[in-house]
């Protein structure tokens, strides 16, 4: 049995499955920085990590945590780090850097309310947009919100390898009431977990470009320091030698194929789940803690006949624009479920084009939304 | 004039990525200088290059990861530390170098310096100190001396500059020096020492910016390096705390701290894994 992997089957809070899913996905580095809610995946993997020839490192700053995961994973190790939202703002540029010099990690935000020191230990889903948007500059982000701690212990090792596959930081975007929430967790055996790691270059060493798109996806293989290589890495704007060009042709180049590289696999990394969809007049959007108050209000609202469905955006970012665009041409109206003011509400009502309503459930922030309430909304607005 | 002796080489030229040259840095400028003192220093450490990483954050000294021929990060600002210490505690092997500025090092990323130093972590720091941003043209910075002038000081700077040999001893290094750029010789056998060293070590290179600092303070290029020869006071062994840097009393020079203590990873092991010093899991 590998070490790394706890199989059997557990009683434990979403933020310790994350840190166990990490583990089975391979995770040698952590770079963590304390910060409510998010502080007791830190202090699991700091207790599991060494005896697996792992390092776990606190650092003084969530800038620093985020600067030490890049670098490890430069040097070849899986990496990761947890914060929530005054750690991920401070961690922005490096998520830029992350995304501009393609490196593979995975950061955990265990979300509660804002702005600023807001509630530390009530939850909200307020840090939407600034996970899609919140670094400088234009570019794709992959996202993943879970619903329970079973599903962020997968959800960890898909965005591990979703960051190895494409090269990019990979963000869990979950939220204070999953992170503490005690559920039942099956972790499997070592053997039926499917682990993918970055692809290592080939060829002569002296003609290798480290930004070379290859293989049908149009990654670059990524070479890890100490492999002979003479890698150039930087922030700048880089040609495919990863020397800095301060064209606007250049600028272009790079950009887009940073865009690219996820638009065009939109089908590979975009999970979603249908659930009492088939013949549902009104879809709800919902995801992360949301999407279990959803569910319950689905059955309830089916049991006064209204027809609704729900649409759970597993991955958030990228965002399911397109199912979002033929479900508005053939429903009656969209109710997007979240912990904030309208944030995937916006992006599914600019989705729909115009061809169905989209109508908001969420508030500030700091308690779940209960699913009468979302029921409410439904009878209230169609 | 044909002569075969001559040769267009530079003997350097190997650690250098020639394909980047001209590189950036202004007539008159010394961060080249200590760049060079830096590829001396490198080769004649022996070690073993192809486990060499150079990690530099922003500004013109961060330039340097850009030209060395090596695995090289250009990272972001004052960020070089903890992205170099990622990368030493992922990979022990790894001989881990940031080669940066006093801005990048010591403002923006001068907390990161402290905690490094503190828990002693294996890197190298060699700063350049020009006393100013270069980069953004010539504004104040923590090291800028009182009263000196800069874009963003007009009549004077009225702050005190770091003492950088003496935060890097507060803070727990092993190895602290300084020399000027033009002590070339002592600055590269400063930073073989510096290399080979087991432990957080730290050179300050002064190097003069005649660009963004020089001419606001009615200094030649020239006259900097007179000034850096006449007020040098090379005392090796000096206490940290005298080495501030006020060019009416002298520049204090030398190693001024070499001890021995264990490392981040050495204490890490000892405790969390006293029986087993097995690699990190490998990604790959």
């Amino acid at each position: 049995m590998s070490k790394n992997v706890n199989t059997g089957e557990y009683f434990i809070t979403g933020d310790v499955a994350c840190a166990e899913g990490a583990l089975a996905a391979g995770c040698g580095f952590f770079g963590g920085y304390p910060i409510t809610p998010a502080t007791e995946v830190a202090e699991h993997i700091a207790a599991r990590l060494p005896d697996l020839g792992g390092v776990y490192i606190q650092l003084e700053d969530e800038i620093a945590a985020i600067a030490s995961v890049l670098g490890a994973s430069w040097a070849g190790v899986k990496s990761m780090t947890a914060t929530s939202g005054p750690g991920f703002s401070l961690m922005m540029e490096n998520i830029g850097l992350g995304i501009c010099t393609e490196t593979p990690c995975v950061i955990v935000n265990i979300q509660r309310a804002g702005p600023s020191t807001g509630l530390p230990t009530l939850g909200a889903q307020g840090d939407m947009m600034q996970a899609r948007w919140g670094s400088h500059g234009h570019y794709e982000i992959i996202a993943l919100s879970p619903s329970s701690p079973q599903e962020i212990f997968y959800q960890t090792i898909e965005a591990f390898n979703l960051s190895e596959k494409y090269r990019l930081p990979v963000l869990i975007m979950s939220d204070e009431a999953i992170g503490h929430i005690s559920e039942r967790v099956i972790i499997p055996k070592a053997r039926d977990i499917k682990l993918i790691s970055r692809i290592k270059p080939k060829g002569k060493k002296n003609y290798f470009k480290p930004y070379q798109p290859e293989g049908h996806l149009g990654i670059p293989p990524m070479a890890d320091i100490g492999e002979g290589y003479n890698l150039h890495i930087t922030g700048l704007t880089h040609d495919h030698k990863g020397y800095p060009d301060m064209t606007p042709e250049g600028q272009e180049e790079m950009v887009n194929r940073l865009i690219k590289k996820i638009k065009d696999n939109r089908d590979d990394i975009i999970r979603t789940e249908d659930y009492r969809m088939d013949d549902a007049e009104i879809v709800i959007v919902s995801y992360g803690v949301s999407a279990r108050s959803s569910l319950a209000a689905v059955d309830i609202a089916r049991a006064q006949g209204i027809k609704a469905g729900l649409f759970r955006l597993i991955t958030v970012w990228p965002f399911s624009e397109l199912r979002i665009k033929e479900l508005a041409k053939k429903i009656r109206g969209f109710v997007t479920v979240e912990l904030n003011l309208g944030q995937i509400h916006l992006e599914v009502e600019r989705a729909a084009g115009g061809n169905a309503p989209a109508f908001l459930v969420g508030h500030h922030g700091g308690t779940v939304i209960s699913p009468e309430t979302i029921v409410e909304a439904l009878k209230n607005n169609f | 004039m044909k002569n075969s002796s001559l040769s267009n080489k530079h003997p350097l030229d190997e650690l250098i990525r020639t394909d980047r040259i001209p590189h950036i840095w202004c007539p008159g400028c010394g961060v080249g200088t200590v760049f060079s003192s830096f590829l001396i220093a490198l080769r004649e450490s022996g070690i073993d290059l192809k486990n060499t990483v150079v990690v530099s954050g922003i500004g013109c000294s961060g330039r340097a990861a850009g030209y060395v021929k090596l695995d090289s990060f250009h990272t972001t600002h004052g960020r070089a530390i903890p992205f170099a210490t990622g990368i030493k505690l992922a990979n022990p092997d790894l001989n881990v170098i940031v080669f940066s500025g006093d801005g990048d090092l010591f403002a923006i990323g001068g907390n990161h310096f402290i905690h490094a130093a503190r828990r002693n972590v294996d890197l190298t720091v060699i700063c350049v100190n020009n006393f100013t941003y270069g980069m953004t043209g010539g504004q104040a910075a923590a090291t800028t001396p009182s009263m000196a002038k800069t874009t963003t000081t007009p009549k004077g700077n009225s702050e005190s500059p770091f003492n950088l040999p003496h935060l890097a001893y507060a803070s727990g290094a092993t190895y602290v020096a300084r020399w000027t750029m033009l002590h070339a010789r002592d600055l590269t056998e400063a930073i073989k020492e510096a290399i080979l060293k087991r432990g957080f070590s730290f050179i300050e290179a002064l190097a003069p910016c005649p660009t963004g600092y020089g001419r606001r303070n009615k200094e030649q290029p020239l006259q900097t390096l007179k000034i850096y020869q006449e007020k040098a006071i090379i005392k090796n062994g000096a206490n940290p705390a005298e080495a501030d840097i006020d060019f009416n009393k002298g520049i204090i020079l030398g190693k001024f701290i070499d001890i021995k203590k264990p490392t981040w990873l050495d204490t890490y092991n000892s405790i969390y894994r006293p029986q087993d010093n097995s690699d990190i899991i490998d990604a790959a």
